[in-house]
């Protein structure tokens, strides 16, 4: 992107959004300008287009091809222990780039507010957008803000779309799964889940979970480097761990045997499954990625992951197996076996 | 976790399936077929199937999967009344979430709140009776559902929005009470259950004693059980030791948590608020007397069925559902025609299909193993 000798910013002093912030005029441009440009690039000047440009060149020398993704989060609460909706959004896309091998470079942003939306929220969710795309490395390049009437939304939805280019002669895939392959993840299960429900409030449960939240493109580098015949990563979000290792399944037409013995995860997420009748299982993460290895790549990997700071806890949870394609099995802590499957829709606590 | 794992040790878990073993092994010498043992609760079954102990069972022993998930014994009328309530403008429908998506004969709950109706999931009567207070201008009604497990629960919420006087609060009464069905079950003639393992929740609140008849009269053994997969296996094995030496008493496992004489502080609010029904309809087992309970008059001012015109749809189950034969222990899952087809966990025809408790939902999500041998 070319620099560009724009006249210096106006400051923003509104203190809540109205519909005229997105009526197209300088409101919106005060707004944008001092809400969103400022904390996204820094001193850096942008021309004002209505498109990021990126040289070919430079992206090429990164790898052979590029990879595009999006996600839209409506996260409630905007703020919960561990994270908020603008470090969900950038995470998300993030890991979502980064599992398939890509090395993420941008990502464009776009605000859907609902009108009455404090400024200050706004500014708080900006801010760690911002600090959380300088933490994992990528810009935020473009974007687009709408504000809505009173109920048409809920106070704030984004949507980031990336891009990142794939490392050249790396091939992971979910239909790359063979027999005698290992699984991994990087680390506790459920907690994000558990943060979010927790954070609502409903239960009053007293306990600090916190979101697992965290972009994990730095960790996947130094999982490719250990383990360069990885097959597939995915990161383990809504659905949890058990949608993931049962797509997998089904793309690979392979069996998969988890051990519930080894499952990494932390008391309190255990207490808080046990007491509303959760599996933890279905639980959605937010910093945890799925991988699956040749088993001559299995202890590397594990060591490379538990090296990282995202990945002390990481643990081999299961193999792939020549059973029933698309069959996804556990073996209990005793040595029963369980069909873990996907779910239908969400996870309702039960009765008694 | 503490209190928990102790009940999961896969040493101590070897050791009962061992004796269990024995024991079948001593008892299979002229046995020609295995011996039933019924989980009359839904959270048993749940367990059974969460854990994979059908799986560490000789052949000579099965579970059979009872009655006891409230979700799955409610008719389909019941939902259709359910709806219409919800469906009233001046109304928030508050709930327990495993019922929202237990189908009626149009809709569930799920879907009439995708069309506008206000149902709300709740994780406790008294929650309900907050958003009563915090909404003075809707009607809030709570679908009151279970067991006496949870009849303590909306008996107390009852009491306190009688004291407090919430009056624009209301109870949709569906609660059920198993004593009688179990002695409906077991006057059948053709009833093969050999002994039960009892509930572990309802015998907190009613005790010991009302399972008495099932040993005196049947000469049937029930142990009541915890929910953990070492309770399970050891009340199994409590079972087994009884039929080998030819008792039929009534046992106490689950003696940490339940006392015999049950909960006098909760059966004094479920007396208070609660009387039985003449008679209540229980999905696929149809009508029996005396198994529900409803607001007294004394309370009638909560009763949602008083103050709202409850259309009290009576819906037949569908014809080629074997939910009633599956409930008893007649049949299992696999062998309804509908399993897997016609009715799965996205489009369940039954209620068993639906709750995490139900037999079916149990057999297609986690089980099924046994079947596919079968």
């Amino acid at each position: 992107m070319s620099a560009h000798p724009s006249p210096k910013r106006r400051a923003f002093g509104a203190k809540t959004i109205t519909l005229a912030h997105g009526g197209g005029g300088s409101a919106m441009r005060d707004l944008i300008d001092d809400v969103f440009l400022a904390p996204f690039s820094g001193e850096r000047r942008d021309a004002p287009e209505d498109q990021a440009r990126f040289d070919l060149a430079a992206l090429s020398a990164k790898g052979d091809r590029l990879a595009f993704t999006t996600d839209s989060f409506v996260v409630d609460p905007l703020f919960f222990p561990g994270g908020d909706i603008g470090k969900l959004a950038i995470c998300g896309t993030v890991n979502d780039l980064a599992v398939g091998g890509a090395v993420p470079v941008a990502l464009s942003c776009a605000v859907i507010i609902e009108e009455g939306l404090d400024v200050e929220v706004l500014r708080r969710v900006v801010g760690s957008m911002a600090e959380t795309a300088r933490a994992a490395g990528v810009s935020i390049s473009t974007g687009d803000t709408k504000v809505v009437a009173r109920g048409a939304c809920d106070k704030l939805f984004i949507t980031t779309t990336g891009i990142g280019v794939v490392r050249s002669g790396l091939d992971v895939g979910i239909t790359r799964a063979r027999p005698g392959d290992v699984v991994l993840v990087n680390g506790l299960l459920g907690d994000h889940g558990a943060a979010i429900l927790n954070a609502r409030g409903d239960l009053a449960l007293d306990t600090e979970i916190e979101s697992d939240c965290a972009p994990l493109n730095g960790l996947i580098e130094t999982l490719i480097a250990a383990a360069p015949g990885i097959r597939m990563m995915r990161d383990a979000t809504r659905g949890g761990i058990a949608a993931v290792v049962n797509e997998l399944a089904e793309a690979s037409a392979v069996g998969v045997r988890l051990s519930e013995l080894s499952l990494p995860m932390r008391p309190e997420v255990q207490g808080f499954c046990e007491i509303l009748g959760l599996d933890p299982l279905y639980l959605a993460n937010e910093g945890k990625i799925l991988a699956v290895v040749p088993p001559e790549e299995a202890q590397a990997a594990l060591a490379a992951l538990r090296a990282h700071p995202l990945g002390r806890e990481a643990a081999i949870i299961g193999t792939v197996s020549d059973g029933r394609p698309g069959r996804v099995t556990m073996e209990t802590r005793f040595g029963g076996e369980r069909i873990v499957d996907m779910l239908v829709g969400d996870q309702l606590p039960r009765i008694c | 976790m503490r209190f928990v794992d102790e009940f999961r040790d896969p040493a101590l878990a070897k050791t009962l399936v061992k004796e269990i073993e024995a024991i079948s092994a001593r008892l299979e010498r002229g046995r020609d077929k295995p011996f039933a043992i019924m989980e009359v609760c839904g959270g048993h079954t749940h367990a059974i199937f969460r854990y994979g102990l059908e799986g560490l069972l000789p052949d000579l022993v099965e579970f059979v999967h009872g009655p006891g998930c409230p979700v799955c014994v409610l008719p389909m009328g019941r939902v259709d009344d359910c709806v219409a309530i919800a469906e009233r403008e001046e109304v928030i429908f508050a709930t327990f979430g495993d019922a929202m998506r237990v189908p009626g004969s149009k809709k569930s709950l799920l879907q009439a709140k995708a069309e506008g109706a206000d149902v709300r999931m709740v994780y406790s009567p008294l929650d309900a009776l907050t958003l009563a207070k915090r909404n003075p201008d809707r009607q809030v009604v709570f679908f009151g559902l279970g067991f006496e497990t949870t009849m303590p629960s909306t008996a107390l919420t009852v009491l306190r929005a009688a004291r407090e006087k919430v009056e624009n609060f209301s109870l949709f009464c569906n609660h059920i009470t198993i004593i009688p069905t179990l002695r409906a079950l077991l006057s059948q003639e053709d009833f093969g259950i050999d002994g039960f393992i009892g509930p572990g929740h309802v015998s907190m609140v009613i005790g010991t004693t009302p399972y008495r008849f099932i040993a005196e009269e049947f000469k049937k053994p029930l142990v009541v059980a915890g929910f953990e997969p070492i309770d399970l296996l050891q009340s199994l094995l409590m079972v087994l030791r009884q039929i080998e030496a030819g008792q039929a008493r009534i046992e106490n496992q689950y003696a940490r948590v339940v006392p015999v004489e049950g909960n006098p502080a909760a059966l004094k609010a479920v007396n208070e608020v609660y009387e039985p029904r003449a008679t209540f309809e229980w999905r696929g087992l149809g009508s029996i007397a005396g198994s529900g309970v409803r607001l007294r008059e004394a309370y009638g001012a909560f009763d949602a069925e008083r103050r709202f015109a409850v259309p009290d749809m009576k819906v037949a189950d569908p014809a080629q559902c074997r939910c009633g034969e599956v409930l008893t222990g007649a049949a299992k899952p696999w062998a309804c025609p509908e399993f897997g087809k016609g009715c799965n966990p996205e489009t369940p025809l039954g209620a068993l299909m639906v709750s995490s408790e139900g037999a079916c939902a149990a057999y297609y999500q986690y089980g099924g193993l046994r079947g596919e041998a079968a």
